[in-house]
């Protein structure tokens, strides 16, 4: 059982609990998900489905209480807060339903964050935050602070403040729920061709609409997955025939 | 995170909330302030007091033999000290001319006697409180007090008491608007003066003119004027050079001790007194003063401590989103304690610079409505910063260390 090299995220039973006041909620009861590299997975599922902290999970914002979580190859279950961190500034591209934007730092500012936690040299910084505001065509509003920037072009700015570091996954949570529709589907024409250009994407998001923008949906019902499915058809893609990813060899 | 990165994003945190971040800091700002301006005035003192006061109270390099002390004491004196006092006798011309021809050690000595009075001048003009000076003319050369016009009295004019005065400054422009003073008189007491010399521009001390003086030989009529007949309150004795001055002092000592016939055991009955004495008390008062400071900062810096501490945990809590934010971008803990700290240090550091151009200012108003003088010592500034970045750094452990700790997924959560 080796793990696949196209392999980025593989869970083994994993589970997460919580106390809270006295009843114990098991939010996640054993998920077993693996994501090959370049994949765009769709997360699903009713409000206390557990999407939301499977999403905590991947992105490496908690660690479970019980099962095996091995991101890239490198078991993450039993880090502690700092390397954690570290994780999360190399691996993990979030994408906020808010945006959540520092609103006194310029555009520019903001994608250069992840950068400076990376120990970036401030030239370089500039530079790889430039071109990637450029890449999702802001390269005119660098100087701009969050409030001077419409919805979707403050999204597209989380964007590139994800993809700064080149980490192994996008992680959306709810990318368009603050957006119009126009704009959603200009955000999600973006996922669309970051996957197109090599990027693994996962979204996390209660709209079949947006959904529908993956290549392969995973729907969770009380702590476990209840569906994944790969849906042809799907916008955005580049290969309609398309193969799962061989979980095990 | 880079400090520089951390003191910008600081920065950009005190200009978004000016007025928040200026009462946060005013603690600082007061504390740093009052240590300013105590230690700039204090060091002011000390400067004029070395510089200006001791020498022209007591003139460099001399030895004041006295019948009491002169300077500064704290308190009024006791009973038996005030008794001790009257009983002494009084120096007389004698006891100058005595001294005189019996000491060894060389040097000048000279006599001096002050009251302060009524001078006249033509014309009916009359000046109120001046400082008639009845002195010996080696006065002149003791405290090295150069003429404008005219010369001072001669040896042979004083010893006979010609009734000659040399005047100040301030004297001569107020009697006889500034000039043509020589050959016309002055009259104290009604007694006539003829005036031989006007002395170069004193200034003042302690905001006492030092040019509103009239000096004339001791023995001519004015010795009436300023004391009992055949008094004299002052004799000097000026050495050349520091290393002569305690030689001089136990000569002195020793020769009056003999002269008021004094048992071995019998206490002095006249004070001995050099600028260097007089500066001992000032060393006392000064000293205490930076004594009491550090109590009297330390309130105010406490106080400014606990409101920083406030002020820090409030931003803490409504930037709880911005913490999730930067843990979610891979901020480690010690990165969030590190900048709420650098920024509580900068915060406060901009208070410790305030306090000092405040403090400067305020040691710079003092000086200009009172006589006494400022001047910035270097290390208090060094010190005002250490202070002010010290106390925010102090300040911002708890609430930075609350920051770090915050989960991130609680705090991305927070609206």
């Amino acid at each position: 059982m080796t793990p696949s090299i196209a392999e980025v995220i593989r869970t083994v039973a994993l589970q997460k609990h919580y106390q809270r006041g006295a009843e114990l909620v098991r939010a996640l009861r054993g998920v077993d998900l693996v994501i090959g590299r370049n994949e765009y997975v769709a997360i699903m599922g009713p409000s206390g489905s557990g999407k939301s902290t499977l999403m905590n999970l991947i992105g490496c914002l908690d660690t479970p209480t019980a099962g095996e979580y091995i991101l890239n190859g490198q078991p993450v279950s039993g880090l502690d807060d700092d390397q954690l961190a570290r994780i999360r500034n190399r691996e993990i591209g979030f994408v906020f339903q808010t945006f959540n934007l520092l609103p006194r730092s310029t555009a520019l500012e903001n994608v250069e964050l992840p950068l400076v936690y990376a120990g970036v040299a401030r030239a370089e910084r500039r530079e790889r935050a430039t071109r990637a505001l450029q890449e999702v065509e802001l390269g005119d509003r660098l100087g701009h602070r969050p409030n001077e920037l419409s919805g979707g072009q403050r999204q597209r700015v989380a964007v590139a403040r994800a993809l700064v570091t080149h980490p192994s996954i996008l992680l959306a949570d709810e990318p368009t729920g603050n957006l119009d529709s126009r704009t959603s589907e200009e955000i999600m024409t973006l996922f669309g061709r970051l996957h197109a250009e090599g990027q693994t994407v996962i979204v996390v998001t209660h709209e079949p609409d947006i959904a529908e923008h993956a290549e392969r949906v995973v729907v969770l019902r009380d702590g476990l997955i209840a569906e994944d499915r790969w849906q042809a058809g799907r916008r955005g893609s580049t290969d309609e025939a398309r193969t799962p990813v061989l979980h095990e060899v | 995170m880079e400090l520089r990165e951390a003191i910008r994003v600081a920065f950009s945190m005190i200009r978004a909330h000016k007025l928040r971040a200026f009462f946060t800091i005013l603690g600082t700002v007061v504390g740093v302030t009052f240590l300013i301006a105590v230690i700039t005035l204090i060091k002011g003192m000390d400067a004029y007091m070395k510089e200006d006061f001791a020498g022209r109270i007591y003139g460099y390099n001399t030895v004041q033999l006295r019948r009491n002390s002169s300077g500064p004491s704290f308190g009024p004196p006791s009973e038996e000290e005030r008794r001790m006092r009257r009983r002494r006798p009084r120096l007389t011309f004698e006891d100058a001319e005595w001294l005189r021809a019996r000491m060894e050690t060389p040097g000048i000595l000279a006599i001096s006697s002050m009251n302060n009075g009524q001078v006249q001048g033509p014309g009916g003009r009359t000046l109120e409180n001046v400082t008639v000076n009845g002195a010996s003319a080696t006065y002149f050369q003791m405290r090295e007090l150069e003429l404008e016009e005219g010369r001072p009295y001669a040896e042979h004019e004083a010893v006979r008491g010609v009734p000659v005065a040399v005047i100040g400054r301030e004297v001569a422009d107020k009697l006889f608007d500034g000039r043509g003073a020589l050959g016309r008189t002055v009259r104290i007491q009604g007694i006539p003066y003829q005036v031989i010399g006007v002395l170069e521009k004193q200034g003042t001390l302690f905001g006492f003119s030092l040019d509103n003086v009239v000096i004339a030989p001791a023995r001519s009529p004015v010795n009436g004027f300023v004391n009992p007949y055949n008094v004299v309150d002052e004799i000097s004795f000026k050495v050349p050079e520091a290393s002569l001055i305690a030689p001089a002092m136990g000569e002195m000592e020793g020769l009056m001790r003999q002269r008021h016939r004094l048992r071995p055991l019998e206490p002095n009955s006249f004070e001995l007194e050099t600028a260097e004495a007089s500066l001992g008390f000032w060393d006392k008062i000064s000293r205490m003063m930076l004594v009491a400071l550090p109590g009297l900062v330390g309130i105010s810096l406490v106080v400014g401590a606990v409101v920083i501490m406030n002020i820090m945990l409030v931003s803490v809590s409504e930037r709880t989103r911005e913490i999730g934010v930067r843990k979610s971008l891979g901020a480690r803990r010690r990165d969030i304690l590190l900048q709420f700290l650098i920024e509580s240090g900068t915060l406060s550091g901009v208070g410790g610079v305030l306090g000092i151009l405040a403090g400067i200012g305020l040691a710079a108003l003092v000086s200009a409505i009172s006589p006494i003088p400022a001047r910035v010592a270097p290390w208090s500034v060094g010190l005002g910063i250490f202070l002010g970045v010290g106390v925010g750094l102090a300040a911002g452990v708890y609430p930075a260390y609350k920051a770090a700790q915050l989960d991130p997924i609680e705090a991305l959560r927070k609206e």
